[in-house]
């Protein structure tokens, strides 16, 4: 499978994210600048983390306009798997492409550390892998992750489960001593409605290898790249639609 | 024109402008004293301390690069080079701490990146005035959220550090950043200019106002006016850098450089003339093309101003437009300013029109050097002093029971749990580190190879206030153990020495004897100085800081995946310590915590003992036998075993060290035992079938090395010659360690 990081300026993941895709996984990987204006056939695309454009103004506001982010708007239409990554989940946020909005960490400060994660929804790509209910230990980095929509879209977004993880306890319990940033209803990653867009805080390529510390991470590049290996084997070739693109 | 107002707003002494006009055969301009000020300032001449560097070992098959470059480089193998250099941004950091603390990250990295290397890792060693003091905790905020602003965005891991708190920074923080990076060892780059009619070209930020005379400002001491220094600090963009960082790494693959240097302290004053100081060339600018971000600007502002995120690049004939359209992908402009030239000068003019020209030579090798006098300082003799009588009290204090006493140090800033700082660094960034913070040296992996290195920043301003000499010395072995705990074998060291002003004969002699201890240590331990920092001058209305040298060492682990960190790991683990306790208490944390005191000569340091322990505790983790290792260091034994049991889910230990006779009084005995802090010891845990292996190889490495005890249970049990004094419940002890620091500054909103 081809994965297609996308590199804005200032992104500081995206390195990560293309050593886990091609050196952890095995997969082929490729960096495509904010300028492009093709996918140069992704099946699957990341939007790693960072700080594109500095996070002046506000954290993603400037990277959705970006040339690249036409593509990855069409490529997610045509139901393209596309996750979002921290800053890269603020971006996705930012373009309309999932629901709601980033706000300051409750302490003030940015934060770096392992967290645990509820999983909650596993009929998204990048969940699939995944028992609902397993606890995930994978870490955060962020200042900007406090996930915020109004009462309204938080009770649609709850109904459509398009909740994907929470923080909780090392149990898997809620509880808000382990919500890190004080999202609303615990909320670490979200998808879109049609389910092939998420956007987590959480750093998954950071926690894919046995040196690092963890490996709790790769359920999310497993679920993905099952996925695709999936849909490939259907022949779904007008539902994944990266190499049309 | 030149009268004595201005040469004193200049910095510059009567006998140096002398000195000025002899070089240049007249009368300077403004724009050459300018210029001459900032490259004479004791920050970018290093008149005060040259002569006493000069004698540091810089040399080592291992080095490939020593000082007198943007920064220093080793040979990690397979082809490769680690460069890394520390530096000071103490004066900044008092007067603005977010900026002074970000802008000094963004000039450490951009020395590691002009060098042709990606920066991999940041380190950072921090002091503070009393931690419950005013205005401690709004410095301390602002410098963590500072580096955390700079070094997150810019996505580079801060993976360690270290820092103290004592009276004597309250008016001097001290603010030292160390960055590691790593090249290709054929892909390294210098900071040099030559080739004839080259073109010199500026890269990054627009020139502003900013920063003027700021190498002057960390030259001078404080006084109360000092806040209004303030627009000398510069102002930090993370971003900009970042950009510049990706575009000179991919200009740097297109071979199409001679040279490139970063402007730093002094400005472009400083990179055009040191660049064309190294290649023996000349250099020929025009300020009228510079880009600048005020308007009116004159050349007098726009060769001092110290605004950060810009670079300077000499370019080959013919390959111009392959640099500028590198640039111009990270929508970063390349602006041709000038010429290299034969001439040895430095040629600066306006529109067309010369407004300054000096010899490069009079700016950098000929700028004054002093041989300052030096006198003992007279507080020494008296502070060396430390009789603990019958120890019923000392310092009107009594001697507290064991467990009080470790509760207290646990709960002492400098030794309670830094998460609440570490914490705000993004430190896995880059996915390379295996050694999170707080758990020993930091270490990162190198992908593409087995290799990680590793690194520790450490100093004690206690022991060279008491002893220069000997702290410096301790300072070292630290740093070097540190790193030899984690598996890593040392190879070079960087120093940043902060002191006070060197006019005054006694702080002379503590540098001196600073400097002499660094070089008798890293001698010993095979670790040579490949480059660093001076900060003299910190003072406050005549009260200078501790002398403080800061030491960073590097070391390299063949096996990334035999690394060594202080937890113990499992119950039933044999606890074992090498080397020996003789309960010195002189300098000690516990006095300091327990007794309010600071005396005593600092634990005696045996240079042979402790390379043998540093070679030992190599050859152990890489035969993996060790399951952890820590070092006894503030707090002594008795807190580097409770550190041992942190962070580990509550693993606890049983054990029983041998007592020491340094009083008349049994309560002082059992205190020097536990909390004395005597050189080259270092706690580890082996699997007890290796018990026998490892004591074999400590006794062919001449290390003293004793069972002491094993893991398990979930207390911490310390016996002293026979008798448990220590009893506690780990999760007790942990809490108290973990929670000190946050609960005085962590806050919560909503």
């Amino acid at each position: 499978m081809r994965f297609g990081v996308i590199v804005f300026p200032g992104s500081n993941c995206d390195e990560d994210a293309y050593h886990a895709a091609r050196d952890v996984f095995g997969q082929e990987a490729e960096y495509l600048w904010h300028k492009d204006t093709e996918l140069k056939g992704a099946d699957v695309l990341i939007l790693p983390g960072g700080f594109a454009h500095g996070d002046y103004l506000r954290t993603g506001a400037m990277a959705r306009f970006s040339p690249i982010m036409g593509p990855v708007r069409a490529f997610a239409e045509r139901g393209g798997p596309v996750l979002g990554i921290c800053n890269g989940f603020q971006i996705l946020l930012e373009s309309g492409l999932l629901p709601g909005a980033m706000l300051r960490n409750r302490g003030l400060k940015y934060r770096c550390e392992h967290v645990h994660l509820r999983v909650e929804q596993t009929d998204t790509p990048f969940t699939g892998k995944a028992r609902a209910g397993q606890v995930l230990r994978i870490p955060i980095g962020h200042g900007e992750g406090n996930y915020f929509a109004p009462a309204e879209m938080l009770k649609q977004i709850e109904a459509n489960r398009q909740v994907v993880l929470r923080y909780t306890d090392p149990n898997g319990v809620l509880n808000d001593d382990w919500n890190p940033n004080g999202s609303v209803n615990a909320i670490a990653a979200v998808c879109n409605e049609r389910r092939n867009v998420v956007g987590m805080m959480p750093h998954p390529e950071r926690a894919c290898e046995v040196l690092l510390g963890g490996v709790d991470g790769r359920v999310i590049f497993e679920s993905v790249l099952a996925s695709l290996r999936s849909a490939e084997s259907l022949a779904l070739q007008p539902q994944s639609a990266g190499r049309a693109s | 024109m030149i009268d004595p107002h201005i040469l004193e707003r200049h910095g510059l002494k009567p006998g140096e402008y002398d000195r000025i006009v002899g070089f240049l055969g007249r009368e300077p301009n403004l724009t050459e004293l300018g210029m001459f000020s900032v490259m004479w300032s004791e920050h970018c001449s290093y008149k005060s301390s040259r002569v006493h560097l000069k004698t540091l070992p810089t040399t080592g098959p291992q080095v490939l690069q020593g000082p007198g470059e943007n920064a220093g480089a080793v040979d990690i193998g397979e082809g490769l080079a680690a460069v890394f250099k520390i530096e000071s941004h103490n004066h900044p950091s008092f007067i603005e701490p977010y900026q002074g603390a970000a802008t000094g990250v963004g000039g450490i990295i951009r020395d590691i990146f002009t060098m042709g290397a990606r920066p991999i890792a940041l380190l950072n060693s921090l002091r503070f005035g009393a931690f419950h003091a005013p205005g401690t905790r709004r410095l301390l905020e602002g410098v963590v959220a500072g580096i955390a602003g700079y070094g997150n965005s810019i996505g580079i891991p801060t993976v360690g550090g270290e820092i103290a708190f004592e009276p004597s920074y309250a008016g001097n923080p001290l603010v030292n950043v160390f960055c590691l990076g790593i090249a290709k060892q054929s892909d390294i780059i210098k900071g040099v200019a030559s080739g004839v009619g080259n073109a010199v070209y500026y890269v990054g930020a627009k020139t502003g106002r900013d920063g003027i005379h700021g190498a002057t400002m960390a030259s001078a001491e404080f006084d109360d006016k000092s806040a209004e220094k303030r627009p000398a600090v510069q102002v930090g963009d993370p971003f900009m850098e970042k950009l510049l960082l990706e575009a000179c790494l991919e200009v740097m693959k297109t071979d199409a450089l001679v040279g490139i240097q970063d402007m730093g302290a002094a400005g472009l004053t400083c990179s055009t003339t040191e660049m064309g100081s190294r290649g023996g060339a000349g250099i020929e600018i025009d300020v009228a093309l510079v880009p600048q971000r005020e308007t009116g600007m004159t050349p007098y502002e726009i060769m001092l101003s110290e605004s950060q995120e810009r670079m300077l690049l000499v370019v080959k004939r013919g390959r111009e437009a392959e640099v500028e359209r590198v640039f111009d992908k990270w929508d970063l402009h390349a602006v041709h300013i000038g010429e290299v030239t034969d001439n040895g000068l430095l040629r600066v003019k306006n529109h067309g029109a010369l407004v300054a020209e000096i010899p490069n030579r009079a700016l950098t090798d000929e700028a004054p050097l002093y041989t300052r006098p030096m006198t003992e300082p007279e507080y020494l003799a008296d502070v060396q002093k430390l009789d603990v009588g019958d120890g019923s009290r000392l310092n009107g204090r009594p001697t507290p029971v064991p467990n009080d006493a470790l509760f207290a140090l646990l709960g002492s800033p400098t030794v309670a749990s830094k998460r609440w700082i570490y914490r705000q660094y993004d430190h896995m960034v880059q996915t390379n580190t295996i050694n999170l913070p707080g758990l020993g040296a930091g270490v990162v992996r190198i992908k593409g190879t087995d290799r990680a290195l590793a690194m520790s920043v450490d100093g004690n301003g206690r022991h060279c206030y008491l002893d220069p000499y000997r702290g410096a010395m301790l300072a070292v072995a630290e740093a070097a153990r540190n790193v030899a705990c984690s598996g890593a074998k040392p190879l070079g060291a960087t120093n940043c020495l902060n002191f006070g002003n060197p006019e005054r004969p006694a702080i002379m002699w503590q540098f001196a004897k600073a400097v002499e201890g660094i070089g008798a240590a890293c001698r010993a331990l095979g670790v040579p100085i490949t480059g660093g920092n001076v900060s003299l001058y910190n003072e406050t209305d005549g009260n200078a800081i501790y002398p403080t040298p800061t030491i960073a060492v590097v070391g390299l682990l063949e096996h990334a995946d035999r690394v060594v960190s202080r937890r113990f790991r499992d119950a039933g683990d044999a606890i074992l310590l090498f080397g020996e306790g003789r309960g010195e208490l002189g300098g000690s944390e516990y006095l300091k915590v327990a007794h309010d005191l600071v005396r005593g000569v600092p634990p005696a340091l045996d240079l042979d003992a402790e390379r043998a322990l540093q070679a030992l505790l190599v050859q152990l983790a890489g035969e993996r036998l060790l399951r952890s290792a820590h070092d006894c260091s503030d707090g002594g034994i008795a807190v580097t075993l409770a550190e041992c049991c942190f962070d580990t889910g509550g693993i606890g230990a049983e054990v029983s060290i041998d007592g020491v006779h340094v009083a008349a009084d049994a309560r002082v005995n059992v205190a020097a035992a536990l909390y004395g802090e005597s050189a080259s010891r270092v706690v580890v845990s082996v699997v007890p079938d290796a018990v026998t292996t490892v004591l074999e190889r400590a006794a062919a490495a001449n290390v003293p090395a004793h069972v002491i005890g094993q893991t398990g249970g979930n207390r911490l049990r310390m016996a002293v010659a026979g008798q448990i004094v220590v009893d506690s419940g780990v999760d007790e002890a942990e809490r108290v360690w973990s929670s000190a620091i946050e609960q005085a500054y962590a806050k919560r909103v909503a």
